[in-house]
């Protein structure tokens, strides 16, 4: 590391407080500001949508900043990016469904919580989650890039197999009520994935003659299915037993300053989160997200009342929106220093930059340095937007949403849910897999199959596979083939934190006992003495 | 009387006839003039995505209507295909394609949704030869260094590529063939999950194209091209054919219609290609990004898929791969 090749190398020797200045300088210009915000604000939009992806809102935005100069348009993509990724949490919150993919893990949490009335807090609690995750990310791109994009190599087809397979194991602690029916699901989910073509060999499977069915089961469809049309069918299922209404709360003044405390009183999970966030968002192809879920695991697994978790617990919505808004800024990581998008996203700007004639990657660095400093500055300006929006906003379409009553709003929630599931490839077929799985998913879950784990089955499949074969076929020159998943040190770490994950659920209930053993032991230590 | 009446016949025929003539011309003539829907059948920030949108706005100069991209993702561009020939052939659906893709696919899957001849080629603007590239500090300094190698060691040389089937696989297999060698090629969804791969050091080396190249120039050592001459970008690599193995191979990219699209309009379209794809602007740019321009109308692009066709039955029915 370091060395010619390094892509800070031009700076040795020199003093690099004047590179940031001048990149604040540029960004303090009324146009830069304005476009920030309208990114930030437009982004936070369209991920609120079900089914318009963080990954889809920048590459509509392309075209427009054709007019612009590179750095204004690069600034307004990445404040869309940031935007996006933050705005999923509101329909997580307030509808069950995930706007964008990285905001699975925020239903399970922010969806009871405005249940209860509390969809205010989950909001102001996810803004600033989001917030102190996008900041923390910006500082590590800032700081932290080359030495993380080395790392990020490191991942080869045997460590993104032991990855995914870490990720199954998630499943345990969301479903720690009936683990084998969170195994059923999730291998279902895997399952689903494999409809289309074979990553390796390019076969065609389970399409039962239909052409269509070649491009498999997208996953916003399967999201949108599994988690909003059970919601929206128990709501109209209820609508005459209970208030019309999803409940708010009273109109309490200081909701969102409150909230904002609790959430920063809560370092250690905010922590835990955003470097699980940044770490996915490094890793290309990982695909951003799992960050999400990743946090959620962790927090659950380390929290003192796991059982809670899941009913609307504000840390939850805290680990899953502080770390996607980390893996933003992850993903830029090995986009600006390598020239390789860590999420897809990442790989839309590097397709804008290349647009604009800039190459990603170390030249871009050293060849246009101030450029890239003022776009990783911009970011914090984005998030910063992003509290003020959250804060106004949010609050705004909390009331909106409860204001309406389920006559209204169930039918205009499907209606979201078709047009997001026709936008992702045009297909037709995409707004029927929706409705099927949705359907699906309503009688799963009155069997208590969860659909956290079939997603997660979804998402994870082909990168298991893929991981699989690839390191088969690496293996062929070694004399075991199968060594060589095991020889790589993060493998080994992958492998250590699999067992550990799987095995949580049977392992913790013993480690409580004895933590209240210990405690009773000194307990009675303290009443003798 | 009589004479009145065959007069009105006559004049009746005259102009219908002329009136035909007016609409016949009018319904050409007025061709473009509503916006073009550009179909892109990959992701957006591919390279199929980035060359047509260095295309749309001098495309909308000159057609003097908007060509708006759309994307129909999926299926490897089957998806999208399969949608191109059942649109409306009146001109204004198109959609990119790709050799060997649209080759590929109906040879190998048995439900592709369209056949390769079903589109109707308006013309092919690029080719990305195969490039075989090891990272620049690999021990490997030529071709035959690596072939050595796996001449010595069979099966421990692994090459990475995008897809499977595809152009960087069948220029493995074929390299395997001319050399005699057992190059394990690892396939890997699209070109830039390659690239770290590469430079974790988990393949020996990708058989990649060459853009992938010429954007990671600094970090990559291009060892031979698959083209039939040296590529322009990087005229110190030798061709493979220089070397003395028979390996042509690669991706191209043009652009097709529906099948019973008129040939008027193909031509139009095809003309209007051909002034885009000649701006001075436009060529600049593609070979700055590795892309090397080529300008084949209709029937050039369609005799080039007629005989790319019959080359892939060959190399597929000697890999046990026809379906």
């Amino acid at each position: 590391m370091g060395g010619k090749n390094h892509p800070f190398s031009h700076r040795e020797g020199k003093m690099d407080g004047n590179i940031y200045i001048t990149a604040l300088t540029n960004l303090l210009n009324i146009k830069i500001l304005i476009l920030i915000f309208l990114g930030a604000a437009g982004g936070m939009v369209a991920g609120a949508l079900p089914g318009i992806t963080a990954t889809m809102s920048v590459a509509l935005l392309i075209p427009f900043t054709f007019t612009m100069d590179p750095i204004a348009g690069l600034v307004t993509l990445g404040a869309i990016y940031c935007g996006a990724i933050y705005g999923g949490c509101f329909s997580a919150i307030l509808i069950n469904t995930p706007g964008t993919p990285s905001s699975i893990g925020t239903c399970f949490d922010g969806f009871p919580m405005a249940k209860q009335g509390r969809a205010e807090e989950a909001i102001a609690g996810a803004t600033t989650a989001s917030v102190v995750g996008g900041i923390f990310g910006t500082f590590v791109l800032l700081f932290l890039s080359p030495f993380l994009a080395d790392q990020a190599l490191k991942f080869g087809p045997p460590e993104y197999f032991w990855l995914g397979i870490f990720g199954l194991t998630i499943i345990a602690s969301l479903t720690a009520k009936s683990i084998i029916k969170g195994l059923i699901g999730g291998m279902f989910g895997v399952l689903l994935s494999t409809i289309g073509i074979a990553p390796i060999g390019g076969d065609v499977r389970f399409s039962f003659g239909q052409p269509a069915l070649q491009g498999g089961v997208s996953l916003i469809p399967a999201l949108i299915g599994f988690f909003c049309i059970p919601e929206v069918l128990n709501m109209i299922g209820t609508a005459h037993k209970i208030t019309q209404r999803i409940p708010l709360s009273k109109k309490r003044k200081g909701v969102f300053l409150s909230t904002a405390a609790k959430v920063l009183k809560m370092p250690v999970t905010l922590l835990r989160s955003m470097i699980i966030g940044v770490i996915v968002g490094i890793i290309p192809g990982a695909g951003g997200n799992i960050a999400n879920l990743v946090a959620y695991n962790e927090t659950v697994r380390a929290s003192k009342h796991p059982e809670k978790f899941g009913t609307g617990m504000l840390e939850g919505v805290v680990s899953t929106e502080s770390a996607n808004n980390a893996e933003v800024e992850g993903s830029l990581v090995p986009l600006l220093t390598l020239g390789i998008p860590g999420a897809p996203p990442a790989a839309v700007l590097f397709g804008a930059l290349m647009l604009h004639g800039l190459r990603p990657g170390p030249e871009l660095f050293a060849v246009h340095t101030t450029f890239v400093y003022t776009f990783i500055i911009s970011l914090f300006f984005a998030n910063i937007m992003m509290l003020f929006i959250g804060i106004f906003g949010g609050r705004m379409m909390a009331r909106a949403i409860s204001a309406t009553p389920v006559k209204l709003l169930a039918p205009f929630i499907v209606f979201l849910c078709i047009i997001g599931s026709y936008a992702i490839r045009n297909q037709m077929l995409d707004v029927v897999t929706m409705f099927g799985l949705g359907l699906a998913g309503y009688g799963l879950k009155k069997l208590g199959f969860h659909p956290g784990p079939i997603v997660l089955g979804i998402i994870l499949g082909p990168i298991i596979e893929e991981g699989f074969v690839q390191s088969l076929l690496i293996g062929k020159a070694w004399t075991i083939p199968w060594t060589i998943f095991f020889v790589n040190p993060i493998s080994v770490i992958l492998i250590i934190l699999c067992i550990l994950s799987a095995s949580w659920p049977f392992v913790s209930p013993k480690i409580e006992k004895i933590r209240d053993n210990l405690a009773k032991a000194r307990r009675m230590k303290r009443s003798e003495s | 009387m009589k004479k009145k009446i065959l007069l009105l016949s006559l004049g009746w025929i005259l102009v219908s006839l002329i009136l035909a003539g007016l609409t016949f011309n009018m319904a050409l003539g007025a061709y473009p003039e509503r916006p073009i829907n550009y179909i892109i059948c990959f992701n957006p920030g591919g390279e199929s995505d980035l060359t047509a949108r260095l295309q749309q706005p001098l495309l909308e100069k000159v057609l003097g209507v908007s060509v708006i991209i759309s994307y129909k993702i999926g299926g490897g561009g089957a998806l999208g295909w399969s949608e191109l020939v059942k649109a409306k052939p009146d001109g204004y659906t198109i959609a990119g394609d790709n050799i060997p893709h649209i080759i590929l696919q109906p040879l190998i899957r048995k439900e592709t949704g369209y056949k390769t001849e079903q589109l109707k080629q308006i013309y092919c603007f690029e080719f990305t030869p195969d490039v075989l590239v090891v990272k620049n500090d690999s021990p490997f300094k030529s071709l035959s260094d690596l072939l050595d190698y796996a001449k010595k060691h069979p099966g421990a040389v692994t090459l990475g590529g995008s897809g499977s089937p595809s152009a960087n696989s069948l220029g493995v297999a074929k390299l395997n063939k001319e050399a005699g060698v057992d190059i394990t090629y690892v396939p890997f969804t699209g070109s830039a999950p390659t690239i770290p791969a590469l430079l974790g050091g988990h393949v020996t080396g990708l058989m990649s194209y060459s853009t992938m190249a010429i954007v990671y120039k600094k970090k990559l050592r291009p060892l031979a091209v698959a083209s039939e001459e040296r590529f322009p970008a990087l005229p110190d690599v030798p061709t493979f054919k220089e070397l003395g193995l028979n390996v042509v191979e690669g991706a191209w990219r043009g652009v097709a219609a529906p099948p019973e699209t008129p040939d008027e309009i193909i031509n139009i379209l095809a003309n209007a290609f051909d002034k885009v794809c000649r701006d001075d602007k436009f060529v600049g740019r593609m070979e700055a990004m590795g892309f090397q321009v080529v300008h084949w109308g209709p029937e050039e692009y369609t005799k080039f898929v007629q005989k790319k066709t019959e080359e892939y039955k060959k190399i597929l029915k000697e890999l046990g791969l026809l379906k």
